[in-house]
């Protein structure tokens, strides 16, 4: 283990997973909840529109593709509200839209751009401490923000119509979920690529909506389950010829699949059978 | 007792189609309303003019003595229970969590609630679920998640109570009981219930006065005057049978 960390880019590694875990697995609760997950494709696969604009253009593609994550995902719910059209359709039109332009603007500016790779793909090796102090920043606003409105949150996704009711502020806080998953998926593209990282917010809360029937055990085991993911595939990819993204995609998947068939096995433990 | 609710000829527009056309009717403290009519009659939309969500075109409705342009700020006062649909069924709460999201509202924004608890045992004791209050939500019977969310509606102590199509999905007996908890309700807190449905029958033995709309206002009375009005007939566009409680002959259009 202390062979491992002796090096500067596993520490940092090390560092991205943690922040990242912490990240995804928060985000993932409510995603899993509020039956996002499909938008959490979306708006990775928008993102590269973002990217690409970026790398042409020699501005920063993690802030141009943070800011095109941002916007689709408030604007997703925007659209979906106003117009009357079905989140899912909106996010289908973006995906598509945001994969076509990344395409097209990196194939019309034919130049090597190393980075592309690592964006589609993750290369959580090659994070600096710039890439560590941006997701640093953005898991404190994002935990900020889930602290402040936690119960809220929770209520919207329970029974929006209620919470609208209520007269509570519905959109104000749901765009603010859009906006976290946005800027979420954003800083992890970095950790598994842009192809991968729908999973990181799914997967950790789909688990732990699995096993639990209480939100708090619920919250809990998606930020173990995240974290153990993160973690773990970095070390996976450390001692196998396997890249870091698809090693942690693959532990989390797999986590999944155990979970499937631990309930059962549970409940006949327990002799628990539902109505 | 109080007048709390007043609709005078109102209408509402909605992208373009009139789904209330000069509706009239006015509720009374510790009284029970039942609004029935077909499928797409605006019963729901009936209920969201009086929550303030949806805009008025022409008419005057006022709600706890508030009109029509203020009705956010009587929200906190009104009690509502969305359709069964509405809320996610596999949810990690509990059932005082459940209970507990009916406290939030603008003023509890980044507060907490100190007296929390203590109101959430109380209405869940009044509908009689107490003991079940730290059981999963989603493992309760249709019958008992449907009086945790009645609980979640009344948790704020409401002067009016807005049910949309509380019964539909529940057996007989559980459909009689929640009525009767209603009724019960009703009584001791001395509130005025609003109920939506489209069990006419079931309806009709315990509410004080029937409304009954098709976009337009059919009739509205005492349950025993409007279940002999031929009117009925009119808003449904098919002739009743009360004792089945279904479409008799010629059978309805919609």
């Amino acid at each position: 283990m202390s062979e491992i960390l002796a090096y500067s880019f596993m520490q940092r590694a090390l560092l991205a997973a943690v922040l990242v875990g912490l990240l995804c697995s928060t985000l993932s609760f409510f995603v899993v909840l509020k039956k996002l997950s499909f938008l959490g494709a979306g708006i990775s696969h928008t993102a590269l529109g973002g990217i690409a604009i970026g790398l042409v253009t020699g501005i920063d593609p993690i802030l141009t593709g943070s800011i095109f994550a941002v916007g689709t995902a408030m604007s997703t719910g925007y659209i979906s509200r106003i117009g009357r059209i079905g989140e899912d359709t909106v996010i289908g039109i973006y995906y598509a839209t945001g994969m076509a332009l990344g395409i097209a603007l990196i194939s019309s500016f034919k130049g090597y751009y190393p980075e592309l790779f690592a964006l589609l793909f993750g290369n959580i090796l090659s994070v600096t401490a710039k890439d560590l102090i941006f997701m640093a920043l953005v898991l404190v606003l994002v935990l900020f923000f889930v602290v402040l409105f936690f119960r809220e949150l929770l209520a919207i996704c329970f029974d929006e119509e209620m919470a609208i009711a209520g007269g509570l502020p519905v959109t104000f806080i749901y765009m603010g979920l859009l906006a976290s998953m946005g800027l979420t998926i954003m800083v992890s593209i970095q950790l598994v690529g842009v192809v991968l990282v729908a999973a990181l917010v799914v997967i950790p809360g789909a688990i732990a909506n699995r096993l639990s029937k209480n939100y708090r055990i619920m919250l809990f085991m998606s930020l173990i389950v995240g974290l153990g993911g993160s973690i773990g595939g970095l070390f996976i990819s450390y001692f196998f010829p396997v890249p870091p993204g698809a090693a942690i995609v693959l532990i989390l998947a797999f986590l999944f699949a155990l979970a499937m068939v631990i309930k059962p096995l549970i409940e006949n433990l327990c002799g628990y059978r539902k109505n | 007792m109080e007048k709390i609710v007043n609709a005078d000829k109102l209408s509402v527009l909605l992208g373009g189609k009139r789904v209330l056309e000069e509706i009239s009717f006015s509720t009374l403290s510790g009284q029970l309303t039942g609004i029935i009519g077909p499928n797409g009659a605006g019963k729901t939309t009936l209920l969201k003019a009086m929550l303030g969500l949806v805009k008025l075109e022409t008419g005057e409705l006022t709600v706890l003595g508030v009109s029509n342009s203020s009705l956010k700020d009587v929200r906190s006062r009104i009690g509502y229970m969305p359709q069964l649909q509405s809320f996610e069924k596999r949810f990690p709460l509990s059932a005082a969590d459940v209970v507990a999201t009916g406290l939030l509202s603008p003023k509890t924004l980044l507060r907490r609630q100190p007296d929390s608890k203590d109101r959430i045992r109380e209405a869940l004791r009044s509908v009689s679920m107490e003991s079940f209050a730290q059981l999963p939500f989603q493992d309760l019977s249709g019958g008992e998640q449907q009086r945790v969310l009645l609980a979640r509606s009344i948790v704020r102590k409401p002067e009016l109570l807005l049910l949309d199509e509380p019964n539909s999905g529940l057996d007989f007996p559980s459909q009689r009981l929640f009525m009767e908890l209603l009724t019960r309700l009703k009584i001791e807190e001395n509130l005025a219930i609003i109920l939506v449905s489209h069990d006419i029958v079931s309806v009709a033995s315990f509410a004080d006065q029937l409304v009954c709309i098709n976009r337009s206002m059919h009739i509205h009375g005492q349950p025993a005057h409007v279940l002999q009005s031929t009117h009925l007939d009119e808003a449904y566009r098919c002739q009743f049978d009360l004792l089945s409680g279904s479409a008799g002959k010629g059978g309805c259009d919609n």
